[in-house]
């Protein structure tokens, strides 16, 4: 047990969630069950593109234990609607369940409740949808073209927004001097999230009081019963309650609002029984929101110092068939103004077309818009590297934002004002880590005898906890992007804490109590965390863009400070002295100069709520709310290096060494942030080499099992490297950046350059990831024609 | 049609007639009521149904439970002891080898396994025998570490 006086902010405590997983009594939304209860089980279309010309029920309502079958035509809803808005956006109508046409491959097109999970397949089987199939198109830059197939008849060239940012005229003029152009086209390929949790809800309804309870696997479940209740089921929301208890893994896919929730709900009002659905996971792979996705062409100029002097990009980005619920947001602010990097780059120009193709929506997946901007500037730098003939590393060095932590912000060209960093000493001590000098010479000798090792950089910048919530809502945003906490204090002094955040993996009930019991100098143990239960919580924007900590932390520290200056003078009344002249240190308020003159956390607490003796007209009882909106973003940043060897003979690349140097500020618990940078690494690696989201041209998914799209394992990855700069968040009181997504946004750009640097001696200068096997193996081949 | 089958499960005996097609992780979960067996895959490639079925760590996805008839099983709620946690429970918990929590009751059973056949495993043999279980939290790095933990301190045990 920690004791009173020991500090807990920045130890490395081991997790209070852990029991319960490790003894396998978690509570996951599929281990919930009512009395009563039915399952639904949805009818997809097989086709990417199709018209539905009839739906034949028959043999369906024939199955034993068949209850009902609701199609696009019954459940009269509202569309699912699309949460971030740009300017001149078309946003086609996303229906619930497919209205005469459907437009991607697992599109559901029909719910099917049965008294069984089995009978409910059985009976989805069963339906017979006559399709007329349609000429499909997968690929964003494709759609675009004239004469493409139109998935909608009122969106020209399939084209929902075309969004700028930078200077255009500036960067024209700046690569027309340029000493130097460095110019790379590359698609970032399509990433299906695969939380190994599948997604999955139940939903009941009491018709004596007209209360709808969902249980969900979400990441927001206060963002899920808004848009439920306001916009597609129009109840109110004080009819609805919202319940994400255990959820195994998001990395995205969990905040949207999906069909399958809605006609869950719609269906158990409808029915009077409880409905339960849980995703097989070929549903999770055709119709999860999935990610990245770009094709694109940059270039960067370059002025006779090897200086950059300009950068220009165009990406056509994939939004799949309709506007998942933050689609438009990824590709644009989440996207642009990352572009500068942790680099000086006088202009920016960057264009995007969003793309409506015949495939499953696209949307925020761990990094969202940031891997996709930091791969793009670190190929490009490492490409540039070569073409100038500079090493990547000093090439990098060179180009870095001068330390500034403390001065004035850095205006990047592209609207973010980083407001502290120090960039060199990350870098520095990342290439130290991997002896990156001595592996330079070990590269010579190995090329001698045939071998190929090569060593990859990337720096990176993150903006996490997208803030504030007036500026987002100028840029689009149908939501505020503030944090809400809650305190509680009992009679005996023990403290239940509510979040708007929302654990799946994150470790909250262990770093907020720790925050928590930091603070107030209490043990833990009298520190309770709840999140997850729109009945519990006043308001929440959930887990999304590695917040919990800066936002959602932040709430929670606000709400101390509120409950402190109660306490204080309700101590000071006790004492019979005057305010200023306490002192409140490891759970007491005590006098200063004075400390036997001290009243205790329990104490003031319970005399909060006797108030037999409080100051004339305080009200009593002891908590706080607190609704923190954050004034800018934080940036985190660092510098990864990784080392490995490819087999020339089948080129499998082996992965040697990982180094991974992050500044994520103030650090509560390290040990959790290690793995959660440990986890982002494997997803990140997993990109650059094996996961591929393939849709065929026509927009059937190619890779729609566990067994084709290739996640990570155990055996392909080494021990990870770690350490950390510390430059604290100006922005939040807690210093904290966060950790969730620095590991993917560093690692996918880190490994390709190494790849490509092993390979380099044979003429090698780019692969479009993955960077498997048969894609190295073929352009070793190629090179060594 | 349904076939009567017969099994016990954490030294419980359960006795159900039950449809030939019912996967064995579906009669543990929605027959017996034991939920921390998970489902995460179709295909029998995540291993988060991991159990173990007369001493081998089997994907009770890929057998019905038929098949299962007379057999004996542990799944991860009767892996403690009388409250004790296994050393392989304390080893995810000391080293935070779980995050989510999802995958960690398959890779807990196809650890338990992994150590009766190597007592001593080298890194590399983990990451081989774990091949089968997918996490998508950790990267693996602290599970390696969780179930070294595990094997140092079974082995200190035993002298």
């Amino acid at each position: 047990m920690a004791t009173a006086t020991e500090r807990l902010f920045g130890k490395a405590i081991k997790r209070r969630e852990d029991p319960r997983f490790i003894t396998g009594r978690g509570q996951y939304v599929d281990d919930v069950k009512l009395p009563g209860l039915t399952y639904a089980a949805f009818v997809r279309s097989p086709h990417a593109h199709a018209r539905i010309k009839g739906i034949n029920v028959t043999r369906a309502k024939a199955v034993p234990g068949f209850v009902a079958i609701y199609t696009g035509q019954d459940v009269k809803v509202g569309n699912l609607p699309c949460g971030w808005m740009l300017p001149d956006i078309k946003v086609p109508p996303r229906p619930v369940l497919a209205q005469g046409k459907a437009r991607y491959a697992g599109e559901p097109v029909a719910i099917v409740i049965a008294d069984s999970a089995y009978a409910a397949k059985d009976a989805a089987e069963a339906v017979q949808v006559d399709y007329e199939p349609l000429p499909g198109v997968a690929n964003p830059k494709k759609a675009h073209q004239r004469g493409a197939p139109a998935l909608f008849d009122d969106v020209a060239q399939n084209q929902s927004f075309y969004w700028t940012i930078g200077d255009k005229n500036a960067t024209e003029a700046a690569f027309r001097s340029a000493a130097k152009v460095v110019s790379l086209s590359f698609v970032n390929q399509r990433l299906i999230p695969n939380a190994i949790e599948p997604r999955a809800c139940l939903a009941s309804y009491a018709s004596a009081t007209s209360d709808l309870t969902l249980w969900v696997t979400s990441q927001n479940p206060h963002v899920h019963r808004l848009l439920m209740a306001a916009f597609i089921l129009g109840i109110p929301e004080t009819k609805m309650r919202v319940v994400s208890p255990d959820v195994g893994g998001g990395f995205g896919s969990k905040i949207f609002v999906y069909n399958e929730e809605v006609a869950v709900s719609w269906a158990a009002k409808t029915l009077g029984r409880p409905v339960k659905w849980t995703a097989e996971r070929r549903e999770s792979f055709l119709n999860d929101a999935h990610g990245r996705d770009h094709v694109t062409d940059a270039e960067m100029a370059f002025d006779r110092d090897s200086r950059i002097t300009g950068l220009r990009v165009k990406t056509h980005a994939n939004l799949g068939a309709y506007l998942s619920t933050f689609a438009p947001l990824i590709p644009s602010y989440l996207y642009g103004p990352l572009l500068s990097g942790v680099y000086k780059i006088p202009t920016i120009f960057c264009e995007v077309w969003g793309m409506l193709t015949n495939t499953a929506p696209v949307d925020a997946y761990r990094g969202a818009g940031r891997p996709e901007a930091t791969y793009l500037l670190e190929r490009l730098m490492d490409r540039s590297a070569r073409e100038l003939r500079l090493d990547p590393a000093e090439l990098r060095r060179k180009n870095l934002i001068p330390a500034f932590t403390g001065g004035p912000v850095y205006q990047t060209p592209v609207a973010f004002a980083y407001d502290s960093g120090n960039y060199e000493p990350a870098l520095k001590r990342a290439l130290e880590m991997a002896h990156y000098t001595e592996f330079r010479k070990e590269q010579e000798q190995a090329r001698q005898q045939g071998r190929l090792i090569g060593i990859g950089v990337s720096t990176y910048i993150e903006a996490c906890g997208p803030a504030p919530s007036a500026v987002a809502g100028s840029l689009g945003a149908g939501a505020g992007l503030w944090e809400s906490g809650q305190v509680r204090v009992h009679p005996t002094g023990a403290v239940t804490v509510f979040t708007g955040s929302h654990s799946h993996g994150q470790g909250h009930e262990t770093t907020f109590a720790q925050l928590v019991a930091d603070d107030l100098g209490i043990p833990m143990e009298q520190v309770e965390i709840v999140h997850g239960d729109t009945a519990q919580i006043p308001f929440g924007m959930g887990t999304y863009g590695s917040r919990s900590a800066c936002v959602g932390g932040s709430a929670i520290y606000k709400c101390l400070d509120k409950i402190k200056d109660k306490g204080r003078r309700i101590a000071a009344h006790l004492l019979e002295a005057s305010e200023q002249d306490l002192e409140f240190q490891a759970g007491k308020w005590s006098v200063k100069g004075a400390p036997d003159r001290a009243k205790a956390w329990g104490e003031v607490a319970l005399m909060a709520y006797l108030a037999h003796n409080i100051p004339q007209g305080m009200e009593p009882g002891l908590e706080a709310t607190s609704f923190y909106d954050p004034s800018n973003f934080t940036f985190p940043f660092g510098a990864h290096v990784a080392s490995v060897e490819i087999d020339p003979e089948t080129g499998r690349v082996k992965l040697l060494r990982y180094v991974a140097v992050d500044d994520v500020g103030r650090v509560i618990n390290p040990m959790i942030v290690d793995g959660m940078v440990h986890g982002g690494i494997a997803q990140g690696v997993g990109q650059a080499l094996w996961e591929h989201g393939l849709y065929s041209d026509d927009g059937q998914l190619l890779a729609a099992t566990m067994m084709d799209y290739a996640l990570p394992t155990a055996g392909q990855l080494p021990f990870y490297e770690t350490e950390r700069t510390v430059t604290p968040s100006p922005v939040n009181p807690l210093g904290v950046k966060g950790a969730g997504e620095t590991g993917t946004i560093a690692s996918t750009p880190t490994i390709a350059n190494a790849v490509i640097d092993a390979l380099a001696g044979l003429g090698v200068t780019h692969i479009d990831m993955p960077l498997t096997a048969e894609r190295v193996w073929a352009a070793v081949k190629a090179a060594k024609k | 049609m349904k076939l009567p089958v017969k099994m016990t499960i954490n030294g419980q005996q359960h006795s159900h007639e039950v449809e030939p097609r019912l996967l064995l992780v579906h009669y543990i979960r929605e027959v017996v009521g034991l939920t921390g067996t998970h489902v995460g895959c179709d295909t029998s490639q995540c291993g988060a149904c991991t159990i173990l079925m007369n001493g081998m760590a089997v994907k009770s996805c890929t057998l019905f439970a038929v098949q299962a008839d007379g057999a004996t099983m542990t799944t991860i709620e009767g892996l403690a002891k009388n409250g004790d946690l296994h050393p392989i429970q304390q080893g995810f918990w000391e080293k935070h080898g779980l995050q989510c929590g999802f995958c960690t009751p398959g890779m807990i059973l196809a650890a338990y396994q992994l150590l009766e056949r190597y007592p001593k495993p080298s890194e590399e043999v983990i990451r081989h025998q774990l091949e089968g279980n997918l996490c998508r939290c950790t990267g693996y790095h602290n599970i390696v570490k969780a179930i070294q933990w595990a094997a140092d301190n079974m082995a200190a045990a035993k002298k």
